[in-house]
């Protein structure tokens, strides 16, 4: 599931799961309750398991997954099973900035689960230059 | 079961510190709808029978910020920001773009109606379904740039604090007032991220006299139900597809205008409307689109349109501004109204006026009334502390500063064109109406009627309820001004539509969301009315320092009678014996009386019996 922060107007920054090769937040868990989809690669998350701790949040570089915010279990992108309707609507849309691509064998996708804020400060430095160290 | 509406409204007493709630009446709902129907409907309930005695920038005005049931739903997501006008008298309905609008009906509430005056500066924060009032000793003073950040990292440090195991906490939405709306500068805007305003009507300025420096708004909750889901995705796909066509808008916002309507068109102020024809080809979207924009889509929540571009100077005498394209209006008072035909040199008048918090067409307005009375020597060197030179970006950029904090000749200024007009030909002894362009205390929109071939027609602003807003204008196709009531009651951005609605898709997506059945002609002839004929009530009522006179109000600025001195329709003026016709013929449809006063019948008809008494007793 995808989540746009924009701490700055303009400065919008989709922030979502990467699929880490070594799945952090999978090996945090300490009640089982995340796994790996096979076929797609996804992190599941099996709801019954879930005791809505978020040690999984702090385990992501990017601190991606969320707590349902009346439900007691975690909120990770489950890629739609394959067929992400976020990357549908955004193609539809015309804005192609979230589409479906096949995973690159040479790319570290980890490095792209950062923070909305750090990614943000670098934003707003390479729209503005100098005066973008002072938005955010 | 109400579909499509939370069902409620907070309600915030400043002047006792209390905060409360009140259901909506699904009657009222569907006799107003939402946004500025609501409004119009709340505040000649609270307001009516005194509206003459209230001080809009006294405590006992209300500062309203509605939703309609369709925002959130419909591209496009806007909130109406309303209340007895410091600019007008009247009610105006003034729509802002933003997350604000999904905030606070996520947080469970159609609206926010904000009562008395704080004693300190404070700001609100609204989160699921509770709202409090809080210090905001620290924002008080700050442009809008730094009261975006200074909110931002105070509340999602403290949500993070608070709840530590909930992840990112995404950002607030705001809507704030910037140093213009903190001194009560009557053109003020009711601002939302860094160059949205609510500018018409001049809220900014209710919201800096009840010390609300901000309205805050976090919610996790979802929007409300609709009526049929089923019915609706559909519908939001069409919308979707209809946005995305619209390619001209998408790919160049309304900022493809700022050469286009000078150029072609005419109907472009120059210099204080001087005239109304360029042909600077410097001043054509490319410049913009190569010389500033550094992202090109860019949207808020739920619009696949995306108009706005985000433009930035990085160097020489401009840099450090920051803007949206700018769109045709600011390009055009921002811009060529003050003479400025360079890219950089507007996107930095546009930016100090977004960051004082101005409205970036009523305060720019007077901007350029102020350099044409420099311009003909009534004001000097010594009343600006320099010399608001036409085309000098960097002067036009201090003169908005001097406004917003009323500095100087800005005191005066501060009060708007009209009143400013008023009481510096008094001082002077001259006649200073002749140079303002404005209708009913609020500045005209960018669009000048004198050519003919621009949109505006002889009767848009001198008949509008919003005075010149040109975004509410009055026009003789049927309906007249309440078509333009549909998006502001409804709540949702008509640029997203193409200007115009289809009621072909409107009103069946209308009923997807409520469940209730409406067409044009219930529109036009019932709910449109009933909310524009409180307008105009409201309106005639004015003070309690002007009151507008139909016979001598409803009329066009009189630069408009002057012909224009250049462009295609050289000589071309307002033909004063045709508009006069076409206003006679504008009350008729309306139902208003040859003097432009709602009839007893028709407001009888409407359920309005009170309005014909507060009419009956001080206008008639």
């Amino acid at each position: 599931m995808v989540r746009v922060f924009m701490y700055f107007p303009g400065l919008e920054v989709p922030h979502l799961c990467t699929q880490c090769h070594d799945y952090p937040c999978v090996q945090s868990c300490p009640f089982k309750a995340l796994g790996v989809d096979e076929k797609t690669g996804a992190v599941e998350v099996y709801r019954d398991k879930c005791t809505a701790c978020g040690i999984c949040i702090n385990a992501c570089p990017g601190q991606v997954p969320h707590l349902h915010p009346n439900r007691k279990h975690i909120l990770i992108c489950d890629l739609c099973g394959g067929d992400p309707a976020c990357a549908k609507i955004c193609t539809k849309v015309g804005y192609n900035c979230l589409t479906t691509v096949n995973r690159g064998q040479d790319i570290t996708y980890d490095t792209y689960a950062i923070r909305p804020r750090d990614v943000a400060k670098n934003l707003a430095i390479n729209f503005f230059g100098e005066m973008g160290k002072e938005v955010i | 079961m109400v579909y499509g509406y939370a069902g409620k409204i907070l309600e915030v007493n400043l002047s006792k510190d209390r905060i409360s709630e009140t259901p909506l009446d699904e009657k009222v709902l569907r006799q107003y709808v939402g946004g500025r129907g609501l409004a119009a409907k709340i505040l000649w309930d609270r307001l009516g029978k005194r509206w003459r005695s209230i001080n809009p920038l006294g405590p006992k005005n209300l500062l309203l910020a509605l939703t309609g049931p369709v925002t959130g739903y419909l591209v496009g997501t806007r909130i109406c920001v309303s209340g007895k006008s410091p600019t007008s008298n009247g009610i105006v309905g003034s729509t802002v773009s933003g997350e604000f609008a999904m905030e606070l009906k996520c947080a469970g509430y159609d609206g926010i109606v904000v009562n008395g005056r704080a004693e300190k500066p404070v700001y609100i924060l609204v989160t699921d379904g509770k709202a409090e009032i809080r210090d905001a000793k620290k924002l008080w003073g700050l442009s809008g740039r730094e009261t975006i950040k200074a909110l931002n990292n105070e509340i999602i440090d403290e949500f993070e604090r608070k709840e530590r195991r909930y992840g990112e906490w995404k950002e607030p939405a705001m809507l704030y007032i910037g140093p213009a709306g903190e001194k009560m500068v009557r053109t003020a805007a009711v601002m939302q991220k860094v160059s949205h305003a609510a500018g018409y009507g001049g809220y900014g300025a209710v919201m800096g006299s009840k010390k609300l420096k901000a309205i805050v708004a976090k919610a996790t909750g979802p929007l409300p139900e609709v009526a049929s889901p089923e019915e609706l995705r559909p519908l939001m796909e069409k919308f979707y597809e209809a946005s995305v066509a619209y390619d001209s808008l998408r790919r160049w916002g309304t900022g493809a205008s700022g050469y286009r309507v000078g150029a072609m068109t005419s109907s472009e102020p120059q210099r204080n409307w001087q005239e109304e024809y360029h042909n600077e080809r410097s001043f054509s979207v490319v410049n913009f689109e190569t010389k500033t924009w550094v992202k090109r889509y860019w949207s808020d929540y739920g619009c696949a349109m995306s108009c706005m571009k985000l433009a930035t100077v990085k160097q020489g005498p401009y840099a450090g501004a920051i803007t949206d394209n700018p769109d045709y209006e600011l390009q055009a008072y921002c811009g060529t109204n003050l003479g400025i035909y360079d890219p950089e040199g507007n996107i930095y008048v546009s930016s100090i006026v977004d960051d004082m918090g101005l409205s970036g067409i009523d305060s720019a307005n007077t901007m350029g009334f102020a350099a044409e009375l420099f311009q003909r020597g009534v004001l000097t060197r010594e009343d600006f502390g320099f010399e608001p030179k036409w085309g000098d970006g960097i002067a036009m950029g201090r003169l908005a500063e001097l406004i917003a904090r009323r500095r100087r000749v800005g005191k005066v200024l501060a009060e708007g064109t009209y009143r400013a007009a008023v009481a510096l030909g008094n001082m002077k002894e001259i006649d200073l109406l002749q140079y303002v362009v404005q209708v009913k205390g609020v500045g005209t929109g960018a669009h000048g009627p004198r050519s003919g071939l621009g949109f505006m027609t002889l009767i848009g602003y001198p008949c509008s309820t919003h005075g010149g807003d040109h975004t509410s204008a009055a026009t003789p196709m049927p309906g007249g001004e309440t078509v333009s009531a549909v998006g502001d009651s409804l709540v949702f951005c008509t640029a997203s539509l193409g200007w115009r609605y289809n009621p072909a898709t409107l009103w069946p997506f209308f009923k997807a969301v409520t469940g209730w059945e409406l067409n044009d002609e219930t529109w036009i002839n019932e709910i449109g009315r009933r909310i524009l004929h409180i307008q105009r009530a409201a309106l005639l009522l004015g003070g309690p320092d002007v009151v507008w006179d139909p016979a001598k109000d409803d009329e066009n600025p009189p630069r408009f009678y002057e012909p224009l001195p250049s462009g295609p329709k050289k000589g071309s003026a307002v033909d004063r014996a045709k508009f006069v016709e076409m206003r006679s013929k504008y009350y008729s449809d309306m139902s208003w009386d040859e003097r432009g006063i709602p009839k007893s019948e028709d407001l009888k008809r409407l359920g309005l019996r009170n309005v014909d008494q507060v009419l009956e007793k001080f206008v008639r």
